[in-house]
């Protein structure tokens, strides 16, 4: 049980980047191309994922962490209010990605799984990166400190 | 499929898988947290799923919708070095900064945090910077 919800969620997470067009990338860049606002063909498409997640999600958020515990058990989670340059740069960073290809890890994931080549090499890139990030930032700390 | 409403109908759902998993597991609907860490073998019990669901609604999609294909297609093609770069870049900055679209840009500011605010505003900056920058000035 446990395991098909959680498959569940995923599985509805999928579908809303398929049909919002999130999955295709030329809509990410036709919104974060913001030049396209003077010279014709912005488009508005993520703004309005965004927004109708936000609602859905910000609504239903407030009933849910009304019970005492999730479903299943365990605990909401807790967050860190640290905000800190690691943070900033990593976003940063992640938004350098997007913005070049019009793929962020969802939309790449969910893409990749259509066997499209250029999502799987996006994927396997995505990979590397995940695992490179501790071995590089602990090199830089290390560096840092000496 | 719903014309106009068609983005915000897919965000809703989007916002309503979130809802979901908080509410059964009690975890963060952030992609590149649950990928990141299934990659680094962290409770794989709920995230395994979760990705596999994922993965699954590409065919389903395909199967079940008239235009599936459609909504795959690649309507910003870019060179294979571009597209690696841009790989790694938000695979290290997504664990860098502990959050993607969704994780920051959706469930975070659904609960107001300032963290993920200060995290959405810097990715949409230097997103918008290179969509730009990628689209009108290099060859792609």
């Amino acid at each position: 049980m446990h395991a098909l919800l959680s498959l569940l969620s995923g599985l509805v997470f999928g579908f809303g980047l398929i049909l919002s067009g999130m999955t295709q990338p030329g809509k990410v860049i036709g919104f974060l191309d913001f030049s396209l606002l003077f010279t014709g063909g912005w488009q508005w498409d993520l703004a309005g994922v965004m927004g109708g997640a936000l609602v859905t999600h910000g609504l239903l958020r407030l009933l849910i962490i009304k019970r005492p515990a999730p479903l299943l058990g365990g605990a909401f989670p807790s967050f860190s209010s640290v905000l800190d340059r690691r943070l900033l740069l990593g976003a940063a960073l992640f938004g350098l990605g997007w913005g070049a290809a019009g793929v962020c890890p969802g939309p790449a994931l969910v893409t990749a799984a259509t066997g499209a080549p250029q999502a799987l090499l996006f994927v396997a890139a995505m990979v590397a990166g995940v695992y490179a990030q501790p071995l590089l930032e602990g090199a830089l700390t290390r560096q840092g400190r000496s | 499929m719903f014309g106009a409403m068609t983005p915000i109908i897919g965000g809703a759902l989007i916002g309503g898988a979130a809802s979901l998993l908080l509410l059964t597991h009690g975890k963060v609907a952030g992609i590149s947290g649950i990928f990141g860490g299934l990659l680094k073998g962290e409770a794989v019990s709920w995230r395994l799923p979760f990705i596999i669901g994922l993965l699954l609604s590409a065919p389903i999609a395909l199967f079940t919708l008239s235009d599936g294909g459609a909504l795959f297609a690649n309507t910003a093609p870019r060179s294979t070095l571009i597209t690696v770069i841009a790989g790694l870049l938000v695979g290290f900055g997504t664990q860098l900064g502990n959050g993607c679209t969704s994780g920051h840009g959706v469930c975070g500011l659904a609960r107001g945090s300032s963290r993920s605010l200060a995290a959405t505003v810097a990715f949409m900056s230097t997103g918008a910077a290179m969509a730009y920058v990628t689209q009108h000035l290099l060859p792609h």
